[in-house]
């Protein structure tokens, strides 16, 4: 019986093992992306507002918005500073890559109580 | 002002002005005939006794709305279905309505088969001329061009397909609040359909009978979900000096009405599912109903025009 507990014991602790360096490759190549470009930003569209309103991120990085909503939503800039989206429809989503610093509005054209900001730093 | 509810002590929904302004909430199934303003109600059964058939010289009509084909989630899986069923409800019908109008949201994303679906469906009807307004719904990624290509056929539509037309002395006025839309804002007519609005109306008599329909309410239902229309006030304006408006509009999935002057507001059921009384769920999104109730709140409503008569009666009737 004892015998079969020390096993017990040093599968759970070489499993911990394993967890921990898995967990710190991942953490690892997460620091990686940060320094990267491709850092997810995203927005979630939910109760027909976008969460959150106001997302900082730096000139190159890619900025995600998904639809959690039944309704259809787009993704409109105030100033027409890119591209809008086409409709959104449930789980869909959109993707732009921000550009020069500055502050860009943005809103829903089907519902245009919905409003949000991008802020691109440097 | 607010046109909303102000004073709710029940914390009911509804106040005591409220309720007159709103008598609709009471429930569908309502008889409204207006007369110099004054508001008169009578329920489905009641009319249903005194029913006559309308003399050849009179007018009935029939506005359906918000039939979102291609939407296929919880509240609704199958609006198909649903709008055959308010088809077979027109077809039913003792006296045809000379015509339907649709107030918008014909499709639930703008796709071409979606458009076409609802065209099949829709030959079923017995009544074969219709006349429509887009929702947002129709319009969602090339500013209406598919949806006035389909749908804007029969009549000679202005700008992004607004249009005017009359039927046995009612002057019908159909008109676009889905497009052009800005950030924070509401829907929108803009000047260049306001001020064809005015010319349209300039020449008519002050007894022509008035009916404007839109897809997005033309009064502050309640701005904080989007349900009006910014610039309502002024299209409103033109036709203040007219002894009888009627506005029919969809977009809220209920029926609310307002009397306010010689001007009658009143939106529709949708064929496809319903929306939350204003402010009482925290977005305006479709609302799931248990399945056999939900047929009590899809429905089409009924306008019936009396020659002579300076009111125009509006029947509301669910699918149930």
């Amino acid at each position: 019986m004892i015998t079969v507990n020390t096993k017990k014991k040093m599968a759970a602790l070489l499993s911990t093992i394993t967890f921990l360096n898995l967990s710190l490759f991942a953490l690892a190549g997460e620091m990686k992306n940060v320094d990267n470009t491709d850092k997810q930003n995203k927005i979630e569209i939910k109760d027909f507002a976008f969460n959150p309103q106001t997302l900082t991120v730096k000139s190159g990085e890619k900025v995600t918005w998904i639809n959690r909503d039944e309704e259809p939503h787009t993704i409109v800039s105030v100033e027409k500073q890119f591209k809008k989206s086409t409709a959104l429809d449930t789980d869909q989503a959109f993707t732009i890559t921000a550009g020069a610093p500055g502050t860009y509005n943005y809103f829903c054209s089907v519902h245009p109580k919905m409003t949000g900001t991008i802020v691109v730093e440097k | 002002m607010s046109d909303y509810i102000s004073h709710d002590h029940e914390h009911d929904g509804i106040d005591r002005r409220g309720f007159l302004q709103c008598m609709a909430w009471a429930g569908t199934g309502l008889l409204w005939t207006i007369s110099g303003g004054v508001l008169v109600s009578k329920t489905l059964a009641q009319v249903a006794k005194a029913a006559e058939p309308l003399a050849a010289t009179d007018l009935s009509f029939l506005q359906i709305s918000d039939s979102h084909i291609g939407f296929s989630k919880d509240a609704n899986k199958d609006v198909t279905e649903t709008f055959k069923i308010a088809l077979d409800r027109i077809n039913a019908m003792p006296t045809p309505p000379s015509f339907l109008i649709h107030t918008g949201d014909i499709s639930q994303l703008s796709k071409p088969e979606e458009f076409d679906t609802f065209d099949e469906v829709l030959k079923s009807c017995r009544t074969k001329d219709v006349f429509y307004v887009p929702g947002e719904h129709d319009v969602l990624n090339d500013g209406g061009k598919l949806y006035r290509d389909r749908y804007l056929k029969s009549v000679e539509g202005k700008g992004s397909g607004w249009y005017s037309f009359n039927k046995n002395g009612v002057h019908f006025i159909g008109m676009v609040n889905v497009l052009n839309l800005q950030a924070g804002g509401l829907g929108q007519l803009g000047d260049e359909q306001l001020e064809w609005l005015e010319t349209d109306v300039k020449d008519l008599g002050t007894s022509t009978p008035i009916v404007v329909f839109a897809h997005i309410p033309l009064w502050a239902v309640y701005p904080q979900w989007g349900w009006g229309t910014s610039d309502s006030e002024r299209a409103l304006g033109y036709l203040k000096r007219f002894g009888s408006v009627t506005v029919l509009n969809g977009h809220i999935h209920q029926v609310l009405q307002k009397v306010e002057g010689n001007v009658t507001f009143h939106t529709a059921m949708s064929t496809a599912f319903p929306q939350p009384a204003p402010g009482t769920a925290p977005n305006p999104g479709p609302l799931k109903v248990p399945a056999e109730k939900l047929r009590s709140m899809l429905g089409l409503t009924s306008v019936k025009y009396l020659q002579g008569k300076s009111s125009l009666a509006v029947v509301d009737s669910n699918l149930s």
